[in-house]
């Protein structure tokens, strides 16, 4: 077997591994839980009758051994059912189905703004250390990193919804009329700017700390100097020479945290009436509708899964070092 | 027993006062002190806990009570913050709502610190399949969503000061497991770490006396990061209304309050900012001791 067949195997049961440990995670939480599972399936879904816990409970097979059970249940999510949500009447893969894609799109574009922003701010002010604007990005990126996300959004949206009301102040677009086509994104992208923007600032605060740290180590460097004795300008330097060293641990950092992006879209959809998966996780919970907000567990442990796969294929891609290397 | 040779005052005054003998924390200690920033944020964190330790003594409004007019706003009554849209007393919400966020982010930090350690230094110290079995747990914990994580433990387990702790510890403790492992692999390799073991020492002793001190540094770093995080963590969850029920808190009083943040600003800013204010503490005494630890990075 070659060593890149290998490797894709390798990387294909290790994601296997981690999925099936999140449906067992699952699984036994609803199990280990204070009280009855058809009653935690049910949710608060006003007050369950008899009869629908009966039904969950041979539609489940709440009485049999655990572990059959178990397999029944990786079985039913194999097939692509990831339960049944009481509250919203409706199955859970279907809620989710239609909650993922604006949830992406905010994560995303957050992220996207996070490194870009927070690079470029990075970059010079590494460039000028002692500068007025180096010092104002410190004291600014430790007010961003302190700053709770939610109450962030809820002064945006005060400021430039209400106050200067330069943006919408709810929800993914304007219920008038019928957008399609380029209008239809125009819209979706002016109700974006809020949201994406007070979802970065804490990754931009982190990435400009981080880009800047990076990047002075980069300056100090010998190949650096190389650069700038041949007679290179200092864009070029900059941007061709140091950039790409200093953008790595931006990268890796970014990748390693689209779990807590996800987390964050909970509050920032909350706030803002984003229709994604994290309201959806919010509105599940205070039903207490177990499978819903499961399921959303699931799904994100998936995506974020995806996106740490993909970003150490870029990091393999944009560091031929440690391309090489073993494949962990 | 006692063969070390003892500097005696005598030596002392023909060789002139020895230097104070310092210790690597002592030496930090100073560098921290002279950080204008770290000790600014020492002291507001000081403040902070005074005030929610001794406020409620000296301010005893029930938070949760309806004291006054819906929306007074702040500066025209008694109640110097005004109050919310219930009419219940925003100082005394502010007053009496550290205490909750405090606690339970104190609280989450030293479990996540601690099961981190725990789970880190045995991988580190260990390797092999020790090693590979606790890495895989860590990054089994590190694809969940932390907050979802929380979310739903707090769904299906009840909203107490102490679940929520619990809840918030077992969310966030993969980074601390990570940077601990590398220190105790790292340390381990090290000389007196050999020699510890060629006296014979056990391996719990070279763990906690000779390893843990020579780590100890980045993880208390760490371990003021993570406080910051979690009384962010606690303040969201409180926010989404999955807070303790019967206890006050900021993040409730913002959750609460968002809705009518066009009738009155005052219920959801001033809540916000005690929050902004704490973390932003937490986050310039972790700075301060980033430097104090490494006086090298302090150019940057």
């Amino acid at each position: 077997m070659t060593s890149i067949a290998r490797a894709v195997l390798y990387r294909t049961a290790h994601v296997l591994g981690l999925l099936l440990a999140v449906l067992v995670f699952n699984f036994l939480l609803i199990h280990l839980a204070p009280g009855d599972p058809a009653q935690v399936i049910a949710g608060d879904m006003g007050g369950a009758t008899p009869e629908v816990l009966a039904e969950i409970r041979t539609r489940f097979g709440l009485d049999l051994p655990l572990h059959e059970q178990l397999l029944a249940y990786l079985g039913r999510v194999l097939t692509g059912d990831l339960g049944y949500s009481f509250y919203f009447d409706r199955p859970v893969t279907a809620l989710i189905g239609q909650r993922i894609l604006p949830t992406l799109i905010l994560v995303l574009s957050a992220l996207v703004l996070a490194v870009v922003v927070g690079t470029v701010l990075g970059v010079i002010s590494a460039r000028w250390p002692r500068s007025w604007f180096s010092h104002a990005l410190t004291v600014l990126s430790l007010a961003g990193y302190s700053a709770p996300v939610f109450w962030t959004g809820i002064l945006l949206l005060i400021l430039f919804a209400s106050v200067w009301p330069l943006f919408p102040v709810t929800g993914m677009y304007s219920g008038i009329g019928d957008r399609t086509g380029i209008s239809y994104l125009i819209d979706v992208a002016h109700h974006l700017v809020l949201p994406a923007f007070t979802l970065a600032i804490v990754y931009i605060a982190q990435y400009s700390r981080l880009s800047r740290a990076a990047m002075l180590d980069v300056l100090g460097s010998d190949y650096i100097r190389t650069a700038r004795a041949k007679g290179l300008g200092e864009g070029k330097v900059i941007f061709k020479h140091a950039l790409r060293n200093a953008i790595l641990p931006v990268i890796t950092m970014a990748g390693l945290q689209f779990s807590n992006l996800f987390a964050g879209a909970v509050l920032v959809e909350t706030v803002f009436g984003w229709p994604g998966m994290g309201r959806l996780a919010f509105e599940s919970i205070l039903r207490r509708d177990a499978p819903t907000i499961l399921g959303i567990l699931f799904f994100s442990a998936l995506v974020v899964i995806v996106a740490n796969q993909l970003t150490d294929l870029f990091y393999r891609l944009a560091d031929p070092r440690i391309a090489g290397k073993g494949s962990r | 027993m006692s063969a070390v040779p003892q500097r005696t005052p005598a030596a002392a005054g023909v060789y002139g006062a020895p230097p104070a003998a310092r210790s690597p924390m002592g030496e930090a200690w100073r560098m921290f002190l002279r950080n204008r920033a770290a000790v600014a944020g020492l002291v507001l964190m000081v403040g902070i806990v005074l005030m929610t330790l001794v406020g409620p003594l000296l301010y005893p409004v029930d938070p949760f009570g309806m004291v006054w007019a819906p929306f007074t706003p702040p500066l025209e009554t008694e109640y110097v913050l005004g109050t919310d849209y219930l009419g219940r007393d925003v100082l005394a919400g502010i007053v009496h709502g550290g205490t909750a966020t405090l606690a339970v982010g104190a609280s989450a930090a030293v479990i996540s610190i601690v099961l981190g350690v725990l789970i880190g230094a045995f991988a580190g110290y260990y390797g092999g399949w020790v090693d590979a079995t606790l890495m895989r747990v860590t990054e089994f914990f590190q694809v969940l969503p932390p907050l979802l994580l929380a979310m739903v433990l707090i769904t299906l387990f009840q909203p107490t000061l102490t679940t929520i702790a619990a809840t918030i510890g077992l969310a966030s403790w993969t980074g601390v497991a990570r940077l601990a492992r590398a220190e105790f692999m790292r340390l381990n390799q090290q000389e007196f770490v050999r020699a510890a073991r060629a006296l014979s020492a056990s391996n719990a002793r070279i763990m906690l006396r000779v390893i843990l001190p020579n780590a100890l540094p980045p993880l208390i770093v760490m371990a003021a990061m993570n406080t910051g995080v979690a009384i962010l963590f606690e303040a969201g969850l409180s926010f989404l209304g999955l807070g303790d029920p019967t206890t006050m808190s900021w993040g409730f009083m913002i959750g609460a309050s968002r809705e009518y943040i066009l009738d009155a600003w005052w219920p959801v800013t001033l809540p916000g900012i005690a929050i902004f204010l704490t973390v932003l503490a937490v986050s310039l005494i972790g700075d301060g001791l980033n430097d104090a630890f490494n006086p090298k990075l302090r150019e940057r």
